[in-house]
């Protein structure tokens, strides 16, 4: 089966995406909480291939100088290019010289932006993909308890998803966030979290698959499987919820953007990962923080790494097949 | 007024007030179910932390007190702030006009810049059109926290607009509130401006493949006049079905761009209060968040079974 090619560039993205948080070890240049205390919002050194006088030569980068600690002035030290080298000091790509290489600058406790990048990449993806995963789960039980029981169960279900389904997303989330201990460790803040999205995402799942069940179960197919002594759990194992698959797969296209979204929010705001476990929304908290962003603007590459993957969902997601189109539907996004 | 329309009407103002009830109560049962309340925050002894929960009532069971708060709110008294100390509905007040004033400021340019970008991109091929599904597209995958972001930093390195906040004085000259809702309400009218314009490009095309527009173009209507009048009417029923989806997502982008944006909102309210376990505030920020989106999804159906009276018919 071939993608089509926007299709296939979403993909390719995403496996990118993925590659990066998985081989986070491989690719941090710099352990994550590490601080370089004369490295303060020091700014992104790129690699380059040509050097000041004009000359061709292998990969290099710059290294920095602190030149005034108080205004946080660095100048790149022309004289001493640092080559860059593959597999060296444990890091895939690794300057080799005197002064650490920080790709895409430091923060403002001097850690290395690229390496909690990575870092945060796991949490954050990590729990976006959990909850996506669980959300469709519980929603594909429950749309398909409501639409083959039908009745008093299916009208409660369908009731409970409408109201949820209603309330502006990143409330829900933040409230039932909110009735957990505010302070938490960093593994139960990832469960809690995953927990809170699959409540607050499932009822997206449950209305769709719910519909699609409701309507397969009358066709023949169904009544000839029933006919031959089929229970209830295969029928709608083997024979109903397949129906619902590409559906099921444009939902996740929708939560999981929505999920990524709602960790950075919820990080942002002082709920979600705490340091030193690194997380996209925990470091927009820095950029947030006072005059960060007027003077470290690198700080802002999670916001970008999470414009990118969502850009990266929705390629996948565009040019659907047409009859998984959410079109005019009541379809809302997470945001 | 057909009867069909006032039944329709009355049954979804019901159907609103619910709402309003029920998140409210439901945000109340929540934050009673989370551990610790207003006081645990407090050095305090245990025995002045007893007689101040018994002074406001915070060790009774839930139910009496979720009783005694209702038998008040339904009087239009929504009890004292614990952290401010003040009553809760003048709170509100204070800053449910601020999120109103941005919420509406941001729906009404993304309809500004997405209806005719749709109508644009769902009728016509060529660069424009290519240019503006482009931008669009985009624009779908930057949320309004990354938009606020990058607008603040586009403030922060021009000086052409305030980073953040509303201004000295909430009262001030009507300019000086524009300068400050400015950026707040790009970050949120931008990534709506698109959806809207996906779904009206989208509603267009359909409209103009409708065999009364293919009738109308029989006929010898002008281009100009099968796009812009026969199709737009069209559409119209997709479209206006939308707005009652956008009302959610507007005051979602509201919570996050009142916090990033330092914007005195109903959202950065909800927050504070929800921190401090503050019961009755959050209460009552639940509840005026509710009536706000009840109102705009309730206006979005009146609209609906305006535009299209078939909806009106129970299904």
């Amino acid at each position: 089966m071939t993608l089509p090619p926007r299709r296939a560039a979403g993909a390719a993205l995403l496996g990118i995406v993925a590659a990066a948080a998985a081989g986070a070890d491989l690719l941090q240049v710099h352990p994550s909480a590490r601080q370089f205390r004369d490295f303060v919002y020091a700014p992104p050194m790129p690699p380059r291939i040509v050097d000041a006088g004009g000359r061709l030569r292998p990969p290099f980068v710059y290294p920095l100088r602190l030149e005034d600690r108080l205004e946080r002035r660095f100048v790149e030290d022309r004289a001493q290019p640092m080559p860059l080298r593959l597999f060296s000091g444990g890091a895939l790509l690794a300057a080799d010289g005197p002064s650490p290489w920080f790709p895409l600058g430091t923060d403002g406790l001097g850690r290395d932006v690229l390496s909690r990048l990575v870092r945060g990449a796991r949490t954050s993806l990590g729990v976006a993909f959990l909850a996506s995963a669980g959300a469709l789960l519980l929603g594909a039980v429950a749309g398909a308890l409501a639409g083959y029981a039908g009745g008093r169960l299916d009208d409660g279900l369908m009731w409970a998803a409408d109201f949820v389904m209603a309330l502006p997303a990143i409330y829900v989330v933040l409230a039932l966030r909110a009735a957990a201990p505010l302070v938490l460790g960093a593994a139960e803040v990832f469960w809690t979290m995953a927990a809170v999205f699959i409540l607050a995402g499932w009822p997206l799942a449950a209305r769709t698959v719910r519909a699609v069940v409701a309507a397969e179960r009358t066709r023949e197919y169904a009544e000839a499987a029933r006919s031959i002594g089929a229970g209830t759990v295969r029928l709608l194992l083997r024979h109903l919820l397949p129906a619902a698959h590409g559906i099921l797969a444009a939902q996740a296209a929708l939560l999981l953007p929505g999920f990524i979204l709602a960790e950075a929010t919820l990080s942002f705001v002082g709920l979600g990962f705490g340091e030193p476990i690194p997380s996209w929304g925990l470091m927009l908290q820095d950029a947030g923080r006072g005059r960060a962003l007027a003077e470290a603007p690198w700080l802002l590459a999670p916001a970008g790494a999470i414009a990118l993957v969502v850009f990266a969902v929705n390629l996948v997601a565009s040019e659907r097949a047409s009859g998984a189109s959410p079109r005019y539907s009541r379809d809302k996004s997470l945001w | 007024m057909p009867r069909a329309f006032v039944r329709f009407a009355v049954r979804r103002t019901l159907l609103a007030a619910l709402t309003v009830l029920l998140v409210s109560s439901a945000a109340m049962a929540l934050v009673r179910l989370a551990p610790g309340d207003a006081l645990s925050d407090f050095e305090m002894s245990l025995e002045a932390a007893a007689a101040e929960r018994e002074r406001l009532g915070l060790d009774a069971p839930f139910l009496t007190q979720y009783a005694a708060w209702l038998g008040r709110a339904i009087r239009l008294d929504f009890g004292q702030s614990l952290k401010y100390r003040r009553p809760v509905q003048d709170l509100i007040g204070e800053r449910v006009g601020n999120t109103v004033l941005l919420g509406a400021s941001a729906l009404l340019l993304a309809t500004l810049i997405g209806l005719p970008a749709g109508i644009l991109t769902g009728s016509r091929r060529g660069p424009l059109a290519s240019l503006a599904r482009g931008v669009s597209f985009a624009l779908l995958s930057i949320p309004p926290l990354v938009t606020s972001f990058v607008l603040l930093l586009f403030a922060a390195a021009t000086g052409l607009f305030p980073v953040g906040g509303m201004g000295a004085l909430p009262g001030g000259g009507s300019i000086e509130v524009a300068r400050y809702l400015a950026l707040p309400c790009l970050a949120i009218a931008l990534p709506m401006a698109a959806v809207i314009e996906r779904l009206q490009s989208e509603a267009v095309r359909d409209a103009l493949a409708d065999p009364s527009v293919r009738a109308a173009r029989a006929r010898g209507c002008s281009r100009a006049r099968l796009v812009w009048r026969h199709a737009r009417r069209l559409s119209l029923k997709p479209v206006i079905a939308l707005y009652g989806v956008l009302v959610g997502t507007v005051l979602s982008g509201s919570f996050v761009v009142e916090i990033v944006m330092a914007w005195p909102g109903l959202g950065a309210l909800t927050y504070e209060a929800l921190v401090a376990r503050d019961l009755y505030l959050v209460a009552g920020c639940a509840a005026a968040g509710a009536l706000c989106l009840s109102a705009g999804v309730l206006a979005s159906d009146l609209a609906l079974a305006v535009a299209d009276p078939r909806v009106t018919e129970p299904s």
